[in-house]
Parts: structure tokens; C-alpha cells; sequence
């Protein structure tokens, strides 16, 4: 089975996003940069059905395909998820940055291409939050999706996913090729070993153009400002539970 | 212009996101009907219909809509998206599963999480874990949003809508296996007017129930937790409040142990009052405390219990 796992370079999950001065935007000037969080587990959980790791059968996937939109820099992100096993990359150089709709239509031609049996991807980065492009993927393929996986089982033709769910866990089972997304239980993503960062240096990245593709990948939305979030007002310290109990009572609280 | 919102409901009836969803439709349109799928759903129908503000309640069943599998939702929903300018559905799991689905279908882009309607193409919503919020104008004829629901104000009830069936599709390729839904005498962590939440300090599964459940008992509150205390197996996964968990924003959120993580902070600092009580009098949650109380929990919590009386 052949698996494509789209990865996105991001700002490290560890540093505090900083709104610009005149609102246009995050200033990602001299920022960390780093693989999504989640897409990490996605690449992740595609080497262990490679390897055959905790209840995947051995072979599982055959070639991983680990593919990128972004600017150059995207490909030491393509080169973090070789090191961690990955076969070989894509790397879809674009200086803008897409929004989903454009994304989703760019990895639907990789797709057609590829011919992955499965792609897995993080549910959402953590930069524009929407949490749409797996979704709009199998959409626009016409494929089943099984999105926040917490545990994924690869057997007979079909993926079944175990999703975390608001109130609990919900189980399905989707008809391969299909589009599963990953939330952060699935698994915890290995760092990568330094004869394994050697190996990856010497695998494959095809660098390619958006207009290689051929899709129309025009902003649909106008970002009009990006502001702080207000403030919350400094709150007071209180000296004991009974005081706490009295203050909460006073302001109406309890 | 009409807005079609599509129901989030318990099988049974709707639960407050959808009358909050029809708030934020509202805002775009006065023709504003509710879509509710399910499976044996007309009870829901009826509650929908009830809502102040709706025009019409809509009623599509299938086996595949009792699980809101998002194929399903997504067949039902684009036959009757020819007759609206905007599909609305609050940004629960299930919404944030089929919206994207249904968006992609109808070529245009979704907008996902708003906490904020600035005019009808115009919403704003948060970016970078909460840190950041984006004002953004869509320049789709047909927009599919997702609506933040402790940001708007649940619609009233009063209404008399006419509930009418249309068709109910399927999910061909997807099948449902099994649900585990967590079971609870407590208030739900979405819906729930105090939430009292733990951190890793409460060391063990455990004292986390043992510290935690009397006094959510005492206050009639859900229970919470950080991301830290779930990631160490101290709390279930459905009791994490924060970006990556629950957005929550009860009129009382008091945080036990719990430093304050961006992440965190994220999911919670829309509470109306917020208490904190820690050890560390560094700890990022006093800065967003209403009340902040420097002391151990092991101390803190029974003195709180016996204070309450």
C-alpha cells in the first residue's frame, strides 16, 4: 500500500505567535520554524505501518510519499519526515501561502499522480486553524474521510478509524483509498536518529512548480486586518479558600 | 439572502450550539432555516422548530445521518445549497467533519471557528491557537461557515416553524462500527455554567477524581482538565479544555494545578470569571485570573469545600 502524507511548515508550536504592528498579518520574520505538530503524527503513524509497529501487520505500506506546498525552506520539513522514514518528497514551491480550498485542489492533482492507496494528514495546522484540507481532499476525490483519528487499523480493504469526538469515541470504517486525518493521541512521533538524518540526505525531492498542476489556486477570502486578542483585565490575589469563597459571592459569582 | 443552519443535536433534541448558530445567522439574514439529519429525528424537528427567528425546519434521515457521517451530510446538504447564500453549522467535531466536505463540493472556501459576524461577507475568527484573530471578507457567492458557539448568544425560543422532510442520502463507502460516549451526571464541558478543571500538579489518576469529582459535585460543575493532565492518563481524553481539546467559556472556570499553557488559555480565557489556584505564583494562569490563589491544592481544595459549606 502506498501512502501520501502532506506536511506543512509551520511556526514552532513552542513560540508565541506575535501580531505586526500594522496588522497585516503574524510576523514570522526570525521565527522558528517547524514540521505541523500534527502532521508529525501522521508521518509517524505511516512509518509504523511501514515497520509494522504496535498492531500494524509488517508491510502494511510499501512507499511512503511525503509532499509539501511552501516556500524553498519547506524542504528541511519534506527532509525531517525522510529522516523519520519516509521514502521520498514533493516539494510544491509556492512563496504565497494558499489558503485550503487551494491546497486541497494542489494535493487532488499529487493524488491523480501518485495514486496513494491512503493519504494521512494532520487535522489541522497550527497556524491557519481551519482544520478544512483533508476533508476538501476527499471531497474533491469523490473518497471516503475519517477525520481525528485516535487510532487507525489497516485490514481488508479498509481503513477503520477510531475518531475522537466531542462526548466520547466514534469508530468507522472507510472503504480504501481514502483520506484519513490524525489528532494528537494517535501516537507520539519518534526523533529522528542521526544515521537516519545521514540516510535521508541522500533520498529524493522532486521540486515542482504550482503551475506544474495546472489548478486554479486564486484567494477566495481578503484579509482585512489580523489584531490581538483583547486583554483580560488583572485580576486580584485573595489570601484563602474563605476569602475566595466571599469575593466569588460578592461579584454575584456563586 | 437565506442562510440554511444545519442542527447539532443529541438524537433527541438540539442542543444549545444550534439556537447560538442561529444567532450568528441571524446576523446574516432574517430567512434563516434549520437543517436537522439524524435517524428517527423528528422529535429534534419539532425542538428546532421552536427556535425563535426560524423560517423552516428541513428533516433529512438515514442510517448514515444517525452516525452524521460526513459523506451523508454532505449528499443531503448540496441539493438543497442551490436555495441558499450561506450554510451555517456550529464548529463541534461533527461540523468541523462535513463542512469543509460540503464547502469543497460547492467550489467555494470555508471559514471556519467565527466568533464574530462583521457584516454579510465578513467574519472574523481565531488564528495561531487563539493568539492572533483574522478579520476576513470572503468573496465566494456561497459561504460555508463554522460558528464558535460560546461567542454568540443562544436565540430565544417561541417559535413555530413548519418542519418539512426532504431526502436523506447515504455514506456508500463509510460504515459505523461502534461509539463509546462518555456517560455523566454531570453537566456537559460545552454547555455547563461552572467548570472546574485539574492540571498535572494533581500527580496521578487518582487524586484527580478524588480531588476533582467532590467538588464539581459540591458546585454542580463539569470537570476539566489540561492538556498536560490528559497526556499523562490523569483525566479522559474528553475532558481536555484548550485549542487542541474543549473551547469552553462558562460564567465560572476555576483551574486547579494548572499552570497555563498558551494552548490552554486558548480554550478557556472567554470564561466570564476565572480562578486559579496554584502554587507557583509565577504561573501563567494568574494572568488571567479573576481570582488568583497562591496555595498547594492538597491544602486549597478542602478549604474551598468547607468554605462553600
Amino acid at each position: 500500500m502506498k501512502v501520501l502524507v502532506p506536511v506543512k511548515r509551520v511556526i514552532d508550536y513552542n513560540v508565541k505567535a506575535r501580531v505586526k504592528a500594522d496588522q497585516s498579518g503574524v510576523d514570522l520574520a526570525n521565527v522558528k520554524m517547524s514540521m505541523n505538530p500534527f502532521d508529525e503524527i501522521a508521518v509517524e503513524e505511516a512509518v509504523r505501518l511501514k515497520e509494522g509497529k504496535e498492531h500494524h501487520a509488517a508491510g502494511t505500506a510499501t512507499e511512503i510519499v511525503v509532499v509539501s506546498i511552501g516556500v524553498t525552506q519547506a524542504q528541511e520539513t519534506i527532509r525531517t519526515a525522510l529522516a523519520m522514514g519516509a521514502d521520498r518528497g514533493v516539494l510544491i514551491q509556492s512563496d504565497t501561502d494558499l489558503e485550503p480550498l487551494a491546497v486541497a485542489k494542489l494535493l487532488k492533482a499529487v493524488v491523480e499522480e501518485e495514486k496513494p492507496d491512503l493519504v494521512l494528514m494532520g487535522k489541522q495546522s497550527i497556524d491557519g486553524d481551519n482544520n478544512a484540507v483533508g476533508q476538501m481532499l476527499a471531497a474533491l476525490l469523490d473518497w471516503p474521510q475519517a477525520t481525528f483519528a485516535g487510532k487507525l487499523v489497516i485490514e481488508g480493504g479498509k481503513a477503520t478509524v477510531t475518531r475522537e469526538v466531542d462526548g466520547g469515541l466514534q469508530t468507522i470504517a472507510a472503504e480504501l483509498p481514502a483520506v484519513v486525518t490524525v489528532d494528537l493521541r494517535l501516537n507520539t512521533p519518534r526523533y529522528a536518529s542521526l544515521p537516519n538524518i545521514m540516510k535521508a540526505k541522500k533520498k529524493e525531492i522532486a521540486m515542482k512548480a504550482v503551475a506544474d498542476y495546472g489548478v486554479d489556486v486564486a484567494d477566495r477570502l481578503k484579509v482585512l486586518k489580523v489584531t490581538e486578542p483583547p486583554k483580560r483585565a488583572a485580576g486580584v490575589k485573595v489570601e484563602s479558600a474563605a476569602q475566595l469563597v466571599e469575593s466569588l459571592k460578592s461579584a454575584g459569582v456563586l | 439572502m437565506a442562510v440554511l443552519v444545519i442542527a447539532d443535536h443529541d438524537g433527541s433534541a438540539v442542543r444549545d450550539t444550534t439556537h447560538k448558530t442561529v444567532t450568528a445567522a441571524l446576523a446574516l439574514s432574517s430567512e434563516v432555516d434549520v437543517l436537522v439529519v439524524g435517524e428517527g429525528a423528528k422529535a429534534v424537528a419539532d425542538g428546532a422548530a421552536k427556535i425563535a427567528g426560524v423560517r423552516k425546519v428541513l428533516l433529512a434521515e438515514s442510517a448514515g445521518l444517525g452516525k452524521v457521517l460526513a459523506e451523508a451530510v454532505e449528499a443531503t446538504v448540496l441539493p438543497l445549497a442551490g436555495g441558499y447564500d450561506a450554510i451555517l453549522t456550529p464548529a463541534t467535531t461533527d461540523g468541523k467533519n462535513f463542512a469543509p466536505r460540503i464547502a469543497a463540493k460547492l467550489d467555494v472556501a470555508p471559514i471556519s471557528d467565527i466568533v464574530e459576524v462583521v457584516s454579510a461577507d465578513t467574519f472574523v475568527r481565531p488564528i495561531y491557537a487563539g493568539n492572533a484573530l483574522e478579520t476576513i471578507q470572503s468573496g465566494d457567492a456561497k459561504k460555508v461557515i463554522t460558528v464558535r458557539p460560546t461567542a454568540f448568544a443562544a436565540a430565544g425560543e417561541g417559535g413555530s416553524a413548519p418542519v418539512e422532510s426532504v431526502a436523506g442520502a447515504d455514506a456508500p463507502k463509510t460504515t459505523f462500527v461502534a461509539e463509546e460516549m462518555v456517560k455523566s451526571d454531570r453537566p456537559e464541558l460545552g454547555a455547563a455554567k461552572i467548570i472546574v478543571s485539574g492540571g498535572r500538579a494533581l500527580g496521578s489518576a487518582e487524586e484527580f477524581h478524588a480531588v476533582m469529582e467532590p467538588l464539581a459535585d459540591k458546585l454542580g460543575a463539569a470537570i476539566g482538565a489540561s492538556r498536560a493532565a490528559v497526556d499523562a492518563g490523569y483525566a479522559p481524553n474528553d475532558y481536555q479544555v484548550g485549542q487542541t481539546g474543549k473551547v469552553v467559556a462558562p460564567m465560572l472556570y476555576i483551574a486547579i494545578g494548572i499552570s497555563g499553557a498558551i494552548q490552554h488559555l486558548a480554550g478557556m480565557k472567554d470564561s466570564k470569571t476565572i480562578v486559579a489556584i496554584n502554587k507557583d505564583p509565577d504561573a501563567p494562569i494568574f494572568q488571567v485570573a479573576d481570582f488568583g490563589l497562591v496555595a498547594d491544592y492538597k491544602t486549597a481544595v478542602p478549604e474551598l469545600m468547607s468554605a462553600l459549606g
